[in-house]
């Protein structure tokens, strides 16, 4: 594979580059996301869900001007509908529009050829000459089959079909897979990538994101909400808010014109951040609401 | 120089397997590329980096970022060396330190590579840490930094600034409760990183790192547990049994092996000249579990039953047919508490509260327990029903009702017992392990470890 240029220059040019997409890093993301790119590994990220793992592949696509491929995972997914398939339909109308037999063996071995082959997603993006990110979203949610297939794909960016023969990048793309944890993924394919895990962001992080993602809302109110977020997180809820429902939050509370966070704007818009009934009733409970 | 580093590196990757993470020849191959990619003065950077190839389960980080710390310290001795001297102007007397906390901690928000807490970690550390650990030898103490520093006791006047004037009692006021919370928690991560550094440097940093890991969350021992594993092992527990139904939803999926369904296929064959190309068979009979759990609720494995309830809370959520019972002299039924969409701890409270499982002393009796169940539900367990009983088998001297056991056992499709105690006790003093484990089969069950590879080896499909 030849040699190609890396995206960033640095890590603080990760940081700098995915804030102008729109995403802001703390240091292990951008060092983690520079990481990938300068040793050519694929990143896996992992944490629960609504922390911006998905987002993350986006802004990167973004900040590198890059097209952007998405696997999304889920059960039954196979290799028909990851990698290739051959296009049946048009091999039989080839077939048939083929006069005679004398022409059989040339037939024969037209309908295996590139023109005949559906890309999926992993094939799409190993025969990409643009750059790419390939996004595997949701990785933990496929078979663990399904995690052999990525194995070739991954370390070699490679793509074997018999009838063809093995088919290498051009141009490597960045891979970036997802995962929520709920089942562990193979020793094999972690090897095989950066490991980087998301978690709820510091407080002054999430005041950041909320700001520069609803910048209409005053940083006071910002705060204010970041704050109860991370109370409403403390309390071992069954799902804790993450970052995507307290801007759902900001943009409520900004849609409602409400300019401070107290007990009567609380309990009115506690739908927005718990999606459990029995959660509300235990943040009610343990923030004095009633 | 370089041979230096990696000669270092491979002394930290050592550490780190010795601490029980997993890392392959591969990674640390990995980990030296990243050393040459990275800004390796940047400490952050390197930390991260470094965590991107070695750690691969989110479980591992905090024992890496402890090695870490004492692998790649900020700094050496006093910390005037590096950087700008501390030390002179530094308060060194507890109100003026006092003073300085109570400062930072109303100043903003902590997280643990903030430079001023950092700097005041060190000056506490250096002025007040410092004690006899034996005669003639000094060392350095996290509590009596933290005894001389007391934060909780500045709690109350954080609250009033934090507040600002506002109403005590409401929102409010548990929102910066949390506040502080948070920030105290940071204060004391970094006292203690401190001190763990200075120790290292007085005594060898590979004694220090083996009495300095805390076990794994999926490690620590149920009847063990103290109360900041209990949240970790609860957060373990849940996506548990999720993924158990999932596996077990896509087995019954998945399945295609059923019987030929004959008429259907002789049917279809008619259509291709009489010969069946296209078999067709009968559907899946689905298969539905029935789980009957009896839990021993009694004091000496509360932390146990904890769990094992949060367990059938969850299994009750994805199947129907989970019937739960507790025991500690006396049986009762308690399904009712855990319907799916309840708040776990709220049943579980309810429970000791309601359920009516003690009939004579409140110290478990496996002979009576059993016989009330027998005696009460007769028709609970049956030829579909995989029993699961958890507790330590300590019965307190009395009768161990091995009668009615084995009747219940010789009903039961499957029958399993989940004892949290080690193997080696069982049959000890007052357990009767060893007598059940001969009509049941006994499984040791001392941690999310065991019940994680338990609950993938043994549940029924």
């Amino acid at each position: 594979m030849p040699q190609q240029s890396p995206y960033f220059a640095s890590v603080s040019d990760v940081g700098k580059r995915l804030a102008a997409a729109g995403y802001l890093t703390d240091p292990a993301i951008a060092t983690t996301v520079f990481l990938a790119d300068r040793l050519g590994k694929p990143l896996l990220v992992e944490g629960p869900a609504g922390v911006g793992k998905t987002e993350l592949a986006k802004a990167i696509a973004t900040a590198t001007g890059s097209g952007l491929i998405r696997l999304q995972c889920y059960e039954g997914l196979d290799e028909a509908r990851a990698l290739y398939e051959w296009n049946y339909k048009k091999q039989l109308l080839r077939i048939q529009a083929s006069s005679d037999d004398a022409a059989w063996d040339a037939v024969h071995d037209d309908v295996f050829s590139e023109e005949f082959l559906l890309a999926r997603p992993l094939l799409a993006a190993i025969r990409q000459t643009e750059p790419t990110v390939l996004l595997i979203d949701e990785t933990d949610k496929a078979d663990v089959e399904v995690e052999g297939l990525l194995l070739e794909v991954l370390s070699d960016f490679q793509v074997t079909i018999p009838e063809l023969g093995t088919i290498t990048a051009v141009r490597r793309p960045l891979v970036v897979l997802t995962s929520n944890a709920t089942r562990e993924l193979s020793e094999a394919l972690k090897r095989r990538c950066l490991f980087l895990h998301l978690d709820y962001p510091s407080a002054d992080r999430e005041r950041e994101i909320v700001l520069s993602r609803v910048p209409d809302i005053g940083t006071a109110l910002a705060d204010q909400i970041v704050r109860t977020v991370r109370a409403l997180r403390a309390l071992e809820l069954k799902k804790a808010p993450s970052i995507a429902e307290t801007i759902d939050w900001a943009h409520t509370l900004l849609a409602l014109g409400l300019d401070t966070l107290n007990e009567e704007a609380l309990r009115a818009t506690l739908g927005v951040v718990l999606k459990h009934i029995s959660d509300q009733v235990r943040a009610a409970g343990e923030l004095r609401l009633n | 120089m370089t041979q230096g580093l990696l000669g270092h590196l491979a002394d930290f990757v050592r550490a780190l397997r010795s601490a029980g993470i997993p890392v392959g020849v591969s990674e640390g191959i990995d980990a030296a590329a990243v050393l040459g990619a990275v800004d390796v003065l940047d400490r952050r950077q390197l930390r991260a980096g470094l965590a991107a190839v070695l750690v691969k389960r989110a479980v591992h980080r905090p024992a890496y970022d402890t090695l870490f710390d004492l692998w790649w310290p900020s700094l050496l001795g006093e910390g005037s060396a590096a950087g700008q001297p501390s030390g002179d102007d530094s308060p060194t007397d507890p109100e003026a330190l006092r003073e300085e906390l109570a400062r930072l901690l109303l100043d903003g928000d902590l997280d643990i590579d903030n430079e001023a807490l950092r700097r005041f970690a060190r000056d506490a550390v250096a002025s007040l840490g410092r004690g006899d650990a034996v005669p003639g030898r000094q060392s350095f103490f996290s509590y009596r930094v933290l005894r001389a520093l007391s934060p909780d006791t500045l709690v109350s006047r954080l609250l009033d600034a934090l507040l600002a004037g506002a109403d005590r009692g409401g929102l409010a006021e548990q929102v910066a409760r949390q506040t502080i919370r948070e920030r105290i928690a940071a204060l004391r991560a970094a006292i203690e990183d401190e001190v763990r550094r200075r120790v290292a440097e007085e005594r060898g940093r590979d004694g220090v790192a083996r009495t300095a890991i805390r076990p794994m969350a999926d490690q620590v021992d149920f009847l063990r547990a103290q109360q900041q594993d209990l949240a970790a092992l609860r957060r373990m527990v849940a996506p548990l049994a999720r993924r158990l139904a999932s596996r077990l939803a896509a087995k019954r999926r998945r399945g295609r092996s059923s019987r030929l369904d004959f008429r259907r296929t002789v049917r279809s064959s008619l259509a291709t000249g009489g010969v069946p190309i296209v078999t067709h068979h009968r559907p899946h009979r689905p298969h539905k579990p029935e789980l009957v759990v009896l839990c021993d609720v009694s004091g000496s494995v509360a932390g146990f039953s904890h769990f094992t309830l949060m367990l059938t809370a969850a299994l009750r959520e994805q199947f129907s047919r989970v019937r739960a019972f507790a025991f500690v002299d006396t049986c009762d039924e308690v399904t009712r508490f855990f319907a799916p969409g309840v708040d776990l701890l709220r049943a579980t409270q309810r429970l000791s509260r309601e359920a009516d499982l003690v009939w004579f002393d409140g110290h478990s009796d496996y002979g009576h327990a059993f016989e009330a169940f027998v005696e009460r539900w007769p028709d609970v367990v049956g030829p579909k029903t995989s029993l699961l009983v958890l507790g330590d088998a300590r019965t307190n001297y009395r009768s161990p009702g091995l009668a009615t056991l084995k009747g219940l056992v010789a009903r039961s499709r499957h029958a399993y017992w989940l004892n949290p105690e080690p193997r080696r006790q069982w049959g000890s003093g007052d357990s009767a392990a060893d007598v059940y484990a001969e009509l049941i089969e006994m499984v040791e069950c001392r941690n999310a470890e065991q019940l994680g590879a338990f609950v993938t080896r043994l549940l029924p499909v």
